[in-house]
């Protein structure tokens, strides 16, 4: 009996290879050199490893190659979400380096974690089988569930990371079983070829088997990105975890559990759109409301953040359920101007924090705009892009998607999200007064400005106000990448 | 369209009526004879001395994932090594993949060494 070895291409998983071996060997530099309170220098040895990676993603770009028997491509889609997952891994790991040694969490295991996350959200982005994209899955949750608990003295933080652990790992068993109903019907685990079973029997539309699978899928993935029903786990996990891991849950993980998907509902099971259809219209327009409502009465500014981040879910389904070329490309670029915005306003929750005193109410952001000018400018202009204000980022993404979405003829869906993103206005405005209007009740003094997180903070102000100037060059980008996959 | 799941049905009613049938004749047919001995919970075994809900030293967690972490990569190697023969002409490629894992693996164990998860004070 000879086996024949499967066509294995290397390069093509080249930005994953370096990011693993970085991480290991982090993970060895802070067993072997454990400098306790002076482990930056870990920090800037993984800043090397994703600079590296993201060299790598170059000669990957624009081709179209698959790896291992088909079960990885390295497409423009992939691509993109690599670059993506990079840019927030760098800008997590800049925010991570003074805020971590503060908490005292700055171990080796940290930054191995935070690269082995990103290692496995660039499988999930470039996995065309369901085995691939959920080993991906899983290599980022169980580092995220660790990070999230990394706290151990802080009750909050083991909260967080029970919760998130518990929940996810329902969630993931909802997701298998999804998957195991879809291969059950197909026989097959590749997503294109499950399509082209699918195409040559049409009497599968009609079968129970694959319609749960695709309920299924859909509470696994919805889990992930936080959509309600299933974002009841959001809040307390993004205020327990640390807050440079928040940042990156609310990016990183959003990221990777859409460009999860995105590839299996639009490369896999295309033909049952019109059935996925009615059930994402209604998520996206239950999650843009109860984010954005509930967000309104929030007095932490990480759980606002949150609520937040569930209301930015919510705008991304919309393009999701418009579902043409523009809906895609939209949310290609909503997710790396969301990345920008997001990982900003999280530094400057970490930059107005000290040792033993966190500063995460809202109230206390009285009278920083006066007190620290810069940081308080910074603020209010990932506020208003959150809140959809031209020029900025935000605004761009807002308009792409709700047009995508009037395109395709959902008109109440964009209608719906033009006023939800009304509502944001409010609460994201709310920290701006209180930062310009109000008389602090008691000051805040004693603050230093980790130089990394300020670096952080500039091109993260960058890249909202970059992607709010020049969106066409993004927006074409993102739409040269998601050829093919429709 | 459900059709094919009638026969499913009908197996599910079947099994359901066997596995009820089967215990409700041995509880009617059946005899009894209670002994305090057979009344215990656990027919064999010793008998418990002071409370059994205990709480454990915690190394014992930490021994026993390492433990099952480690095992089960090996259960990765043995079929490396059944069909490592059938691959003809690609023995090297074959034993370079075994020994990147391994090597993965080493790492692991060096961590867990370095960070005295395997003392016992």
């Amino acid at each position: 009996m000879g086996i024949t070895v499967p066509q294995i291409n290397f390069s093509i998983i080249a930005p994953e290879l370096i990011i693993s071996a970085f991480a290991l060997v982090v993970l060895l530099l802070g067993v072997f050199f454990p400098r306790t309170g002076k482990n930056d220098y870990l920090g800037y040895v993984s800043l090397v490893g994703i600079v590296v990676a993201f060299l790598y993603t170059f000669p990957i770009m624009g081709k179209s190659q698959y790896a291992f028997n088909n079960m990885i491509v390295a497409d423009g889609f992939g691509v993109f979400f690599k670059v993506i997952f990079l840019i927030i891994a760098f800008l997590t790991v800049l925010i991570s380096i003074g805020y971590a040694r503060r908490v005292d969490i700055d171990f080796g295991e940290y930054y191995a974690l935070i690269m082995f996350a990103t290692l496995g959200m660039m499988l999930m982005a470039a996995g065309t089988s369901l085995i691939t994209i959920f080993l991906g899955l899983e290599t980022m949750s169980i580092a995220i569930y660790v990070l999230a608990g990394l706290m151990r003295g802080d009750r909050k933080s083991i909260e967080s990371a029970l919760k998130y652990f518990l929940l996810g790992a329902f969630a993931t068993g909802f997701l298998l079983y999804g998957m195991a109903l879809i291969y059950g019907s197909t026989g097959t685990i590749i997503l294109e070829e499950i399509a082209a079973y699918i195409k040559s029997k049409p009497e599968l539309l009609r079968s129970p088997m694959i319609i749960m699978g695709i309920a299924l899928l859909t509470i696994g993935f919805g889990f992930k990105v936080a959509t309600v029903p299933f974002h009841m786990w959001t809040p307390d996990v993004y205020e327990g975890a640390p807050t440079s891991i928040t940042a990156f849950m609310a990016t990183g993980v959003k990221a990777a559990g859409f460009a999860g998907f995105i590839r299996v509902f639009f490369s896999a099971l295309g033909a049952f759109q019109p059935d996925w259809i009615a059930i994402m219209w209604l998520l996206a327009v239950a999650t843009m409301t109860v984010g954005n409502v509930v967000a309104i009465a929030q007095t932490n500014i990480k759980r606002m953040l949150a609520y937040s981040s569930i209301a930015h879910a919510g705008y991304i389904l919309v393009a999701f359920v418009a579902g043409n070329e523009l809906g895609t490309a939209s949310i290609l670029f909503y997710l790396l101007v969301y990345a920008f915005m997001n990982i900003g306003a999280f530094t400057v929750v970490i930059l107005l924090g000290k040792r033993g005193e966190e500063n995460v109410l809202i109230s206390d952001y009285a009278g920083i705009g006066f007190k620290y000018p810069l940081l308080g400018a910074s603020m209010t202009i990932f506020m208003l892009s959150m809140a959809g204000i031209p020029p900025l980022g935000g605004f761009m993404g807002k308009f792409y998607i709700f047009s995508a979405a009037v395109k395709a003829e959902y008109y109440w869906l964009a209608v719906i999200g033009v006023l939800n993103s009304a509502i944001s206005v409010y609460y994201y405005l709310r920290v701006t007064v209180f930062m310009y209007f109000r008389e602090p009740e008691r000051e805040i003094t004693g603050l230093t400005f980790s130089p990394a997180s300020v670096v952080a903070v500039i091109i993260s102000v960058w890249g909202v106000l970059y992607m709010g100037i020049f969106p066409s060059d993004i927006l074409a980008l993102a739409q040269r990448s998601i050829t093919g996959l429709l | 369209m459900l059709y094919g799941y009638f026969a499913i049905l009908v197996y599910i009613l079947i099994a359901l009526g066997f596995a009820g049938f089967v215990i409700l004749a041995s509880h009617v047919v059946g005899q009894r004879k209670s002994t305090a001995t057979k009344l215990s919970p656990y027919e064999c075994g010793m008998p418990t001395i002071g409370p059994t809900l205990r709480r454990l030293p915690i190394r014992y967690y930490i021994i026993a994932m390492l433990f099952l972490v480690f095992d089960i990569e090996i259960v990765f190697i043995y079929p490396w090594a059944v069909i490592y023969r059938s691959f003809k002409g690609f023995g090297f490629f074959i034993l370079g993949e075994m020994l990147v894992f391994v090597g993965i693996l080493i790492i692991a164990y060096i961590y867990v060494w370095r960070k005295g998860a395997l003392e016992w004070e």
